[in-house]
This record gives structure tokens, C-alpha cells and sequence, in this order.
């Protein structure tokens, strides 16, 4: 069993040693996707708060690790993988479309209609269509950090499960088993149920760990931490449509038929009754993304506001104030975390469960 | 007087959270006072509940987030 592990460790972080490898960081000018002032050497530029906070919100081609004092922004370079109706698949590395460039047809825009977007150009610099954007963007970066880390951990508590069921985990093993029997006697069987729980505990399990390791990674400021992945708009839609559609999935005839009547409800309500809990079902899991995504991002535009107010004063005696801020401010945001993954977690389980209850006519 | 009609907006749904979120710790903290044995589960409630006032008042910063 010890060797099974050593197994696991060796492999990852072989895994590991390859990306960093392949990904190592780049020292050009090259300039992050939002920025359009040009740095000479020793010029300042005005500091625009607004850009400032966008950025480290949004998701960009290249992850961007710091500035120094050339005005050269250090990066690790992302590759940038788009599919064209017209010219099919292309790879290449993200510094290729730096400042503007064209490369092999495409182009980084930065401002206009297809501003942050990649588009196709043809030879004068005219839009010709916009291609599939399939990138390994900061945010899917961050979540690959995460799915490591995830399997990293999880793999291994599993085995260490396997071979001994009362096996009593230490340290950090000790802390997520707590978590997990919460999930499971708190969440999962009062929701679902005793005889149904089971099917949904590792759907219920990786959505929690992942929104709650995602929301804490968020918070860590340096590489190859700090990437806002669940306060990106497209993650939670994606985590809300899960529900979506396992609630689809796991709801009993009964379900179906409650939604056109419940019993007891007369027949010639239900063209009232339908489209209500028809859109009922579509805004619970709206309004499920909607929660965990403004929560995230409020937490983060308020901690990146508190940092750039010593650059608004440009002076350092604002920091003491600043640090204790946004020391708070943290402090504030991991009860987030936590709640927000719990909240996610348990509204899933109470849509799961109302679909997949058993009704006893 | 210059200003934004969405950052209105967004203080007076934060009025609404506010009111919301502190009735709901104020009947919490009755209920903890009169059976101090079922202070935990209380508490549970309570953080579930101002979760869910909370997603409503995003609603409103994710317009404001929008429009400006």
C-alpha cells in the first residue's frame, strides 16, 4: 500500500516537472491584454484603478506574474489553441499575438467590438470572422492547478480507505474526512435521502472540493495560485448547468407529472401552473451560478480596491490601514469560500432531492 | 451634480440585504436566548438563510457590474 502511494507521488510530480518545463516563464515585453500605453524606460504611467482591478478579474491569454522595472511584464506563456472554419486547427504559444501582432492570420484585439478577443484577419487588417477559442486560458490553467492538486490528495486518501475501512487519517486527510461526513450527514442524506444518497455523493463531493479549493486558490495573490476561476461567469454556468442536468436526470415520473399538476391541483390550472415551475427549474440553477459568482467577485474587487488605494494616494502611509483592510477583508472572503461551496453544495442536494423524491400516493 | 443612477441603485439593494440579513441574525439571536441547547443548529440556519438573502442582493451587482 505504501508503494502504491510512493507510485502516485513519483508520477505527479513527474506530471508536474513536465508542465513547469514546458511552461517556463518568459521575460520579453511582453504586454498584458488590456493594457495600450506604451512603456518606455523610466516613463510612469497613471494609474487607471478601473483597468487595474479588470484585469486581475478577467481571464487573459498568458498568466501574468509581474512587472519590472523596464516596464517588461514577466509572464508564463499560455498556448492559445483556436479552430477556424477556414483555416482549421492552430497551436501556438500566446507571446506570438503580444502587443497587437498579427500572427498567422489572427489577431489579439484589445479595443473595439471584439475587444479581449481573438479574431481572424485577412491580409489589410479587415475582420473576417472570429475563430473557436478553445485556449488554455489563466483561468484553465487554474483549474488544471487545481484538478492536480484534487487528485493529488484524493487518490490517496482513497487508497488509504481501501485497504483498511477504520483507517484514522491524520493532519490535513483528518480535516477533509470531517468535510466529507458533514457532506454526507448534513447535506446529502437529510436532502436526498437513505436509499437514493449514495448515487449523488460523488457528483455533490467533487462540486464542493473543487468551488472550495477554486475559491481559496483565488485568494493566494502569487503563481500559480491566484487565478479568479470561480468568479468567472462561465465556470459557474457550467457547474449550474451539472445540476441542471443531474436534477434532470434523477427526477421520477412523479416529478414529471407534478410539474403539469400536483395532486390535489385541478386539471384546468395547469397552463398556469407549467410554465411557472417549468421556469422554475431554469432559474434555480441561475440563480445558484448567479450567487456563487457575484459573491466571488465582489470579494476580489473589493481586496484588489483596498491594495490600489495606496496607489490612488500615492503614498505609503495609507498602507498600514490598507494591510489591516484587506487583512479583514481575507479573513471575510475564506468564510465566503467556505460558505459559498457549502451553499452551492447544499442547494444541489435540495433540487436533487425534490426530483428524485419518492412520492407514497 | 454628476453621478450614476446604477450606483443608486446598488446602495439601496444593499439597504434591502442589510435589513434583511440583520431581522434574520436578530430572530436568531432570540431563539438562541430562549434555548441556548439548539444554539448550533440555529446558527446553521441562520448562515443558510443570509446566504440566499445574499444571492439576491448579487442579482443587483451583477446588473450594476453590467451596465456600467
Amino acid at each position: 500500500m505504501l508503494s502504491a502511494t510512493n507510485k502516485i507521488v513519483k508520477i505527479s510530480c513527474f506530471c508536474l516537472a513536465v508542465l513547469v518545463s514546458l511552461f517556463t516563464v518568459r521575460a520579453e515585453g511582453a504586454d498584458s491584454q488590456n493594457s495600450d500605453t506604451h512603456n518606455e524606460a523610466g516613463h510612469e504611467e497613471e494609474f487607471v484603478a478601473n483597468d487595474f482591478i479588470l484585469d486581475h478579474i478577467r481571464d487573459a491569454h498568458e498568466w501574468h506574474l509581474w512587472t519590472n522595472a523596464h516596464g517588461h511584464h514577466v509572464s508564463v506563456p499560455l498556448p492559445v489553441i483556436l479552430y477556424s472554419k477556414n483555416k482549421g486547427f492552430h497551436v501556438f504559444m500566446s507571446f506570438k499575438l503580444a502587443h497587437g501582432h498579427e500572427y498567422r492570420g489572427f489577431e489579439l484585439k484589445s479595443t473595439g467590438d471584439y475587444a479581449g478577443k481573438i479574431v481572424e484577419v485577412d491580409g489589410h487588417g479587415e475582420i473576417r470572422g472570429i475563430p473557436l477559442d478553445f485556449s488554455l486560458t489563466k483561468n484553465v490553467a487554474g483549474m488544471l492547478v487545481v484538478v492536480i492538486v484534487m487528485f493529488l490528495v484524493f487518490i490517496r486518501m482513497g487508497n488509504m480507505y481501501r485497504g483498511d475501512p477504520n483507517h484514522i487519517p491524520k493532519g490535513l486527510f483528518g480535516f477533509i474526512e470531517i468535510l466529507i461526513i458533514f457532506i454526507r450527514d448534513q447535506v446529502a442524506i437529510p436532502n436526498i435521502g437513505e436509499e437514493k444518497y449514495a448515487r449523488f455523493m460523488p457528483y455533490l463531493l467533487t462540486i464542493f472540493f473543487f468551488i472550495l479549493i477554486n475559491n481559496i486558490f483565488g485568494l493566494i495573490p502569487f503563481f500559480p495560485f491566484g487565478a479568479n476561476v470561480t468568479g468567472n461567469i462561465a465556470v459557474t454556468l457550467v457547474l449550474a448547468s451539472f445540476t441542471l442536468i443531474i436534477t434532470g436526470i434523477s427526477g421520477t415520473k412523479d416529478y414529471w407529472k407534478h410539474m403539469i399538476a400536483a395532486p390535489g391541483v385541478p386539471l384546468w390550472l395547469s397552463p398556469i401552473i407549467m410554465p411557472i415551475e417549468i421556469t422554475g427549474m431554469f432559474v434555480r440553477p441561475f440563480a445558484l451560478m448567479i450567487r456563487l459568482f457575484a459573491n466571488i467577485t465582489a470579494g476580489h474587487i473589493i481586496v484588489i480596491s483596498l491594495v490600489s488605494l495606496i496607489f490612488i494616494f500615492k503614498s505609503l502611509s495609507v498602507a498600514p490601514i490598507t494591510v489591516l483592510l484587506v487583512l479583514f477583508m481575507d479573513f471575510l472572503e475564506l468564510l465566503v469560500a467556505f460558505l459559498q461551496a457549502y451553499v452551492f453544495t447544499l442547494l444541489s442536494a435540495l433540487f436533487i432531492g425534490l426530483a428524485a423524491k419518492e412520492h407514497h400516493h | 451634480m454628476e453621478g450614476s443612477l446604477t450606483a443608486i441603485g446598488a446602495a439601496l439593494t444593499v439597504i434591502g440585504a442589510g435589513l434583511g440579513i440583520g431581522w434574520i441574525g436578530g430572530k436568531a439571536m432570540d431563539a438562541i436566548a430562549r434555548q441556548p441547547e439548539a444554539a448550533s443548529m440555529i446558527q446553521t440556519s441562520m448562515i443558510i438563510a443570509a446566504a440566499l438573502i445574499e444571492g439576491a442582493t448579487l442579482f443587483a451587482i451583477v446588473v450594476v457590474l453590467i451596465t456600467a
